[in-house]
């Protein structure tokens, strides 16, 4: 059996079903939570959705350099990056404004 | 040295270009260039002259030609020609010249425009030597309108004076309406023998004479013509007239209505006699006509004769050389050049003739009784002139040119001299002269041999010149009449001249010629020389030992012709003649025996009509001058009011109104569509600008519904 393979239990489908699901769960919740640490939190659920869908296909394809896991890897690292800084701008817009509700940080509209 | 003939007219026109462009800096000394110009010509005329007589002449005439322009077919040619007629004018015209600028240092000076005057002096000069030489017609009319326009310069030279400016405008357009002749003349004989060069010409002219030309209704034409003239002479007598008491055509009738029906009068009674019919001439004839118009006009011939008394408003230098020696011979010259077209057709001959005759004794009567000492010499140009047309006319070709030449001689003489006088005395009117003889002696004397030379005294060079004239006219195929109009007029000069001389030098000091001076030498000089030559001048046409003739003969130009015997009687009669008016003169005006006062109830009449011109100026101004300035005011108002009135500003005021809704069309249309633009992106941008809620979730939202829709586009397709 080639290295990383899993034993051929679950269909691979139903691993991307589940990052599918994780992934739209983590979209309503950016777009719909008004505190700016949920929408934060759920991107990171968006992120390691789209990390489960690639380590899946790296489970489940017959490719010897284990490029899906790598991926993963740089996407953990960017999303450990992105977070800092969305927490960095969320800080100071509450310094600013005192709360982090979304929908009223609306000082750039028409 | 018959080659460098060209010279003659060139070196006098570089010296007008010189005087024209360097006068401010030359000065007086202008007068000196344009003498060193005139000697020069003079010396090479000589040179010509002498290579002429002694070398050249047995072979024919010498011509010399050179492409000068290109037509279609071949090349005009421009030349000069040297034979015994050029030399002859040559040398009239380079002696008279030198004599008259000699003259016009002393005449001229203090002149504001002294250097100007001898410009326009060698241009004229440059210009008739030009004619004299030239072998082509086109050079020839060229020259001409030169010798015209340097006359109208010179007659105008004082053009503050506005007599003198209306004189030489006058001189101008007279001697124009002759040009046009001379001019349809050339094209006829370009036309008909396809060249412009006189020895081609003159070697198809025989043909041309059998070429018959039928001019129709010539009766009604000239019936026409006199009826018009007889109107404006009937009004013009009227005007002046009014209703004096014994004159002709007085009382009772309005001045129009009389005017006209003496026009409808001669008119019908011309018409009845010359009838509608046409005339049938030769082709040749109509172009020497045609040829003679001009010099009817250029020689001051009836009816164009009207612009020379009035020329005398030029100053007296323009008047000896211009219009008494040269430019007025010229008329006369074109004739003699063109004579093989006049002689292959007689009948042209005898209307030079008869035109000559006339004007003679026309013009010798109006000089009896004038009272300006220009006018009279002006009018005894106009008959000296008509003497050498009949002296052509009848077949004199040789007495015609050689009366030209001691004319020259004697008529600048006294030209001179009276401007001699006028310069001395101050006035030109003779009733307020008298007694100059003793105060002018130089002047007088000389003046009294070129009036004997004029008379035709015997031993003067004027007797030879009109006894051979005399001569000719008793030998004529046509009848003695001309030669009894000849002995008249030379009666009447003698009558008028003697008149002029008593009036002027004898007698006792009237007005201003109490205080009378002579001239200065420079002045006097020229008078001399003149004198001289008006006697021994004659003497090369001594009868007998005819060296004139000789050489101006019509054998010299290839036709028949005869050389009268002297006849004593003839020369007798011409005496005769000058010395009865003469006398006749002496007894009326210096010794008044004859008192003419009691001759004047029946004789007013004459003396008025004379001393009116016969109102030829009146016939012309009213026939052909206001005609001609009510057609001017038409033709200003037409240019005023309707080309630019209507058409310029029209089209102004029309590209106005049309720039008004182009700029209409501009604002709403062209700026509208970029407006357009311009708001449609400002319509775009308001209602779009909504979408920038401010609000990240809602851009979120946005950008994942597209995503989508691009996902299914790729998925779906």
């Amino acid at each position: 059996m080639p290295p990383g393979q899993l034993p051929a239990t679950a269909p691979v489908q139903w691993y991307l079903i589940v990052s599918a699901a994780l992934f739209c769960i983590g979209l309503f919740g950016m777009m719909t939570r008004r505190n700016a640490i949920a929408m934060l939190m759920s991107i990171e659920l968006m992120l390691n959705a789209a990390n489960i869908n690639l380590v899946a296909f790296s489970g489940y394809l017959a490719s010897r350099t284990l490029a899906g896991q790598i991926f993963a890897l740089f996407v953990i690292a960017i999303a450990a990056a992105e977070a800092a800084v969305g927490l960095a701008i969320v800080i100071n817009v509450y310094r600013t404004l005192r709360h982090v509700n979304a929908d009223e940080v609306n000082l750039m509209k028409w | 040295m018959i080659q460098l003939a060209w010279l003659i007219p060139t070196i006098p026109l570089v010296a007008f270009v010189a005087i024209i462009f360097l006068g401010p800096r030359l000065r007086g000394n202008a007068a000196y260039v344009a003498i060193g110009a005139i000697c020069a010509s003079f010396l090479i005329s000589t040179g010509v002259g002498w290579e002429w007589f002694f070398v050249r002449h047995a072979e024919g005439a010498a011509a010399f030609l050179a492409p000068w322009a290109p037509t279609g077919v071949d090349w005009i040619r421009m030349g000069f020609t040297v034979d015994s007629l050029t030399v002859m004018m040559l040398f009239v015209v380079t002696v008279v010249s030198m004599m008259v600028e000699i003259y016009s240092i002393g005449y001229m000076h203090g002149d504001e425009r002294y250097a100007r005057f001898f410009a326009y002096l060698s241009l004229f000069t440059a210009a008739m030597l030009s004619l004299v030489i030239a072998n082509t017609l086109l050079l020839m009319y060229i020259s001409w309108e030169l010798v015209g326009l340097t006359s109208y310069l010179l007659i105008g030279f004082w053009f503050q004076k506005p007599e003198a400016m209306r004189a030489a405008k006058k001189a101008f357009l007279v001697t124009r309406v002759g040009d046009i002749g001379f001019f349809l003349g050339l094209l006829t004989l370009y036309l008909n023998t396809g060249s412009l060069e006189l020895p081609s010409i003159f070697a198809q002219v025989g043909r041309l004479a059998q070429h018959p030309v039928s001019v129709p209704a010539v009766g009604l034409i000239l019936s026409v013509i006199l009826g018009i003239g007889a109107y404006g002479f009937a009004a013009a007598i009227l005007k002046r007239v009014g209703r004096r008491p014994g004159m002709i055509l007085a009382g009772g009738l309005s001045r129009t209505a009389g005017a006209i029906v003496a026009g409808l009068v001669v008119f019908g009674i011309a018409f009845a006699l010359l009838g509608v019919g046409g005339v049938t001439i030769s082709l040749a004839a109509v172009a020497a006509l045609l040829v003679f118009w001009g010099a009817v006009g250029k020689s001051a011939q009836f009816p164009l004769h009207v612009w020379l008394p009035d020329a005398m408003e030029g100053p007296t230098p323009v008047s000896a050389l211009i219009h008494a020696a040269t430019m007025v011979a010229a008329g006369v010259y074109l004739v003699a050049r063109m004579y093989p077209v006049f002689h292959a057709d007689t009948r042209a001959l005898t209307v030079v003739a008869g035109v000559g005759a006339f004007t003679a004794i026309f013009a010798a009567t109006m000089g009896i009784v004038m009272n300006d000492i220009k006018r009279v010499l002006a009018y005894s140009t106009i008959s000296q002139l008509g003497y050498m047309m009949m002296g052509l006319g009848v077949g004199g070709y040789a007495a015609g040119m050689f009366h030209l030449m001691t004319h020259a001689c004697f008529k600048a003489n006294l030209f001179l001299g009276s401007g001699s006088v006028v310069h001395g005395t101050g006035t030109q009117d003779i009733r307020q002269m008298g007694g100059l003889a003793k105060k002018m002696p130089y002047t007088f004397w000389t003046f009294v041999i070129a009036t004997a030379a004029l008379a035709g005294v015997p031993f003067t060079a004027g007797f030879f010149s009109k006894d051979e004239i005399l001569l000719s006219a008793y030998h004529w195929s046509g009848g003695r009449i001309i030669f009894y109009a000849g002995l008249f007029g030379a009666f009447l000069t003698a009558l008028y001249m003697t008149r002029l001389v008593v009036l002027t030098f004898l007698g006792k000091p009237r007005g201003p010629s109490v205080h009378a001076h002579e001239s200065w030498k420079v002045m006097t000089v020229p008078l001399v020389v003149l004198a001289v030559l008006s006697i021994l001048g004659g003497y090369v046409g001594f009868p007998g030992h005819n060296v004139f003739g000789h050489y101006v003969s019509l054998e010299a130009i290839g036709l028949e012709g005869g050389e009268h015997a002297f006849s004593m009687a003839i020369a007798l009669a011409g005496s005769l003649a000058a010395l009865l008016g003469i006398g006749l003169a002496s007894l009326i005006w210096w010794k008044p025996v004859l008192r003419i006062s009691s001759l004047a109830p029946a004789l007013g009449w004459a003396q008025t009509l004379a001393a009116n011109k016969y109102y030829m100026d009146d016939m012309y101004d009213i026939v052909v001058v206001r005609p001609l300035m009510v057609s001017t005011q038409a033709m200003f108002a037409f240019d005023r009011w309707v080309i630019d009135y209507l058409v310029v500003n029209g089209t102004g005021w029309i590209t106005v109104q049309l720039s008004a809704l182009w700029g209409l069309f501009d604002r709403y249309v062209v700026d509208g569509l970029v407006n357009l633009f311009g708001e449609g992106a400002k319509l775009g941008g308001r209602t779009l600008r909504y979408v920038q809620t401010g609000i990240v979730q809602q851009y979120a939202l946005i950008l994942i519904v597209c995503l989508v829709l691009i996902g299914w586009y790729f998925v779906l397709r």
